[in-house]
């Protein structure tokens, strides 16, 4: 049989794990790249083959337009939870985070770090949901590193992703310009991304219909600023700590206060019964499809009216008002007619035990 | 959510809270106790205490189970894990309570120590027989609710013969703490409250059964009402107290009667006087010494004691000098009466074991109602 020069066993998805040679830059990492990698995310920026992606100014730069940039480290366990991945998640979570600057996302860098071991399977499997989320969102990933760890010194994979995008011209959002009297939104029930995944915990499972809120906003948003334009303050989206803590970021970055209305806040009956036997309180819990927007008093009717009508704000509420506040509390008025303040989340969320 | 709403519903509140308004004589206090750290989250997550008469003050009791557990005992489970190389298990609230030198489980993780929350004993044995080579302790910690499953687990780690599970036993008793909290042997030091009435455990009454009060209204003549966690549980209870004083009784009623009888369940009951046995005296955090108040594996169940397993001996750490938790979880102070209070010590960095847990006093007040504490300039609309 002759020679095949340029032969190369094809990956084996099958049964094949990585390995540290997919890490070391040589034939192997380079076949990873091109058997998974640029297969996946195929675009022309990818396709340069360099290790930079270079790409046009966008248009609205010279129109006083402003780039965002923003980067976030995806670190989920388990990797697969009921309505997503770290593949779709990693590609959600920096598209919103560009998002709530009030931005359109051009593009998007991913870095992998990747634990010795790793079945290449899993590798597919989450390389294509991010495939698919960047391809549904619009978003390509131009440009990435892989690395690889030994065994027991890192959690299966780790994906860190960077998204940059242009803010048009005359948009300034920003937590710091929330002022007394304006109203506070949430674009849906809150907590099921933090449910979803803590039902697939070892210790924990549970049997729970609750699905990962997990999508790109980006498109919300642009239907928010459409409709309610420079009346739209603040942008935010509510994952690590929930609504609670972005909240009171928001307070102390505007220096004000906030009330909010405990009635008012949507959550799914399941995720009210999980949290309760968990001994969580839903407003801390993690949202990855969700975000908070604090509007002028003129505007939020058709803010709130705009976020319905988009099927990523259908259970869309108006939750609360910003108060004048110098220890920028924020407080709530509890379903059962008390009041009390929403602290920022201590430690851990640890559930109670008695 | 349904068998949960009906427990919170703000309409009833309010019409309960007119009716406490309307029964309570506007000329007397009516200071209650609620033993249960169950009871202290209700009433400042649910902003019950807005809701009652400026007559009626709620007393934050010592019923949190984090609260009362001593330095000298979480130092014992860190040291276990840090220089015995044991997995150390236990409930997620234990794992910030601050211990000797600067630490706590959660910081004796971060310095290697094999620390691990679980959600229930049954989980440590589990771990303890998927590793048959790591010793694995259970920190058990907890009021007679909690007791049950640890006696359980022991019971079922001696017929299994499981050679490497062992139990730190800190089990505590609910009412050798109401009787030290009444008896007050130490007012001389920390001052004494006279209590008008109260709030009796919930989840622990349903084990040990409301009997066990009834010393406490006949003896001491403390009106009792076990109630609920829930809200409405709550406030109902505070209107039955209300209604015992003014007609001059002091017996034990029971509000949770959905979940409480007399007698409690003799079957956890039993399995807990088979493996357990009273201690001559126990270390709370902030009540200091209390005879006969904790528990502590019978000699037949020797081998899965963690004090005996590993020679462990106590060593009593005094608290911080200007911590008050002493007197407040006596309801002699309140929160805000101590200078640590949301200066030094907040729930990120506690000093106080009331600080810990959300069901302790400190923290309760600090996470849920210190705006009351500060003129807030503007009221919403």
């Amino acid at each position: 049989m002759p020679v095949r020069p340029d032969y190369i066993r094809p990956l084996d998805f099958k049964s094949g794990r990585i390995d540290m040679s997919h890490g070391a830059g040589g034939r192997a990492a380079a076949q990873l790249i091109d058997e998974l990698f640029l297969r996946a995310f195929d675009n022309p920026w990818l396709r340069q083959g360099n290790d930079q992606a270079a790409f046009e100014a966008p248009p609205e730069l010279a129109q006083g337009g402003r780039l965002v940039m923003s980067t976030d480290g995806h670190v989920v366990s388990p990797l697969f939870f009921p309505g997503g991945d770290l593949g779709c998640l990693c590609v959600h979570g920096t598209i919103n985070d560009v998002a709530m600057a009030g931005a359109r996302p051009l593009y998007l860098a991913a870095s992998f770090i990747i634990e010795e071991g790793l079945p290449l399977s899993t590798l597919r499997d989450v390389v294509s949901s991010m495939a698919r989320a960047s391809r549904e969102a619009g978003v390509p990933i131009v440009t990435g590193d892989t690395k690889v760890v030994e065994q027991g010194k890192g959690d299966g994979l780790f994906i860190t992703t960077t998204g940059v995008g242009v803010v048009p011209p005359g948009v300034r959002i920003d937590g710091a310009a929330a002022r007394p009297g304006d109203v506070v939104l949430v674009s849906g029930t809150l907590g099921e991304h933090g449910v979803a995944v803590l039902s697939q915990r070892e210790s924990l499972a549970f049997d729970t219909t609750i699905r990962s809120d997990t999508a790109a906003l980006h498109t919300l948003v642009a239907d928010l600023l459409a409709a309610a334009g420079a009346g739209v303050r603040v942008l935010r989206d509510p994952t690590r700590g929930g609504l609670a803590t972005t909240l009171n970021e928001i307070a102390r970055q505007s220096g004000v206060g906030m009330h909010i209305d405990e009635a008012a806040v949507p959550v799914l009956p399941d995720v009210e019964a999980a949290c309760e036997l968990l001994g969580l309180d839903p407003l801390y819990v993690a949202n990855e499809g969700k975000l908070v927007a604090v509007c002028a008093p003129d505007v939020a009717d058709a803010a709130l009216a705009a976020l319905r009508s988009h099927p990523l704000g259908a259970a869309a509420a108006r939750i609360g008002v910003v108060t004048e506040d110098p220890h920028h509390f924020v407080q709530m008025t509890t379903r059962f007619g008390g009041r009390r303040i929403v602290d920022w989340l201590t430690g851990e969320p640890l559930p109670r035990i008695c | 959510m349904k068998y949960v709403d009906e427990f919170r519903d703000g309409d009833l509140a309010r019409r309960l809270a007119a009716r406490i308004g309307a029964e309570v004589n506007p000329a007397r206090t009516y200071r209650f106790m609620e033993f249960c750290g169950g009871h202290t989250h209700a009433l400042s997550r649910y902003g019950v205490l807005e809701l009652l008469p400026p007559q009626v003050r709620m007393i934050h009791g010592p019923g949190c189970p984090v609260c009362v557990l001593p330095i000298g005992r979480i130092d014992q489970a860190i040291s276990l894990a840090l220089d015995r190389g044991a997995i150390v298990c236990t409930y997620g609230d234990t794992m910030r309570v601050p211990a000797s030198q600067g630490l706590s489980l959660i910081k004796a993780k971060a310095r290697g120590g094999d620390i691990r929350m679980v959600y229930s004993a049954a989980d440590a044995l589990k771990l303890a027989q998927a590793q048959p080579e790591r010793e694995v302790v259970f920190f058990a910690i907890g009021f007679e609710t909690t007791t049950p499953p640890t006696a359980l687990v022991v019971r079922q780690a001696q017929s299994l013969g499981v050679r490497n599970f062992s139990v730190l036993c800190c089990h505590v008793l609910t009412p050798a703490a109401v009787t030290h909290i009444l008896a007050a042997p130490d007012a001389q030091r920390h001052g004494r409250v006279e209590l008008d009435g109260f709030i009796g455990p919930a989840h622990v009454s349903i084990v040990i059964g409301s009997a066990p009060y009834e010393p406490f209204a006949a003896g001491w003549h403390k009106p009792v009402v076990i109630a609920g966690f829930e809200p409405l549980d709550v406030m109902q209870a505070i209107l039955m107290l209300v209604r015992q004083v003014n007609e001059g009784r002091a017996v034990v009623e029971n509000e949770f009667t959905r979940a409480v009888t007399r007698d409690g369940n003799r079957a956890a009951q039993a399995v807990m006087d088979e493996v357990f046995e009273v201690r001559e005296s126990f270390e709370w955090r902030g009540l200091g010494v209390v005879p006969h108040s904790a528990l502590r594996l019978r000699d037949c169940f020797r081998a899965f004691d963690a004090e005996h397993r590993f020679a462990l001996s106590y060593q009593s750490v005094p608290d911080h000098k200007g911590c008050e938790c002493g007197a407040i979880l006596r309801g002699v102070k309140r929160p805000t009466d101590c200078k640590l209070f949301g200066n030094v010590c907040t729930p990120d960095n506690p000093v106080g074991s009331c600080m810990v847990s959300s069901e302790g006093a400190c923290s309760a007040h600090y996470s849920y109602g210190r705006f009351k504490d500060i003129p807030v300039v503007a009221q919403p609309a």
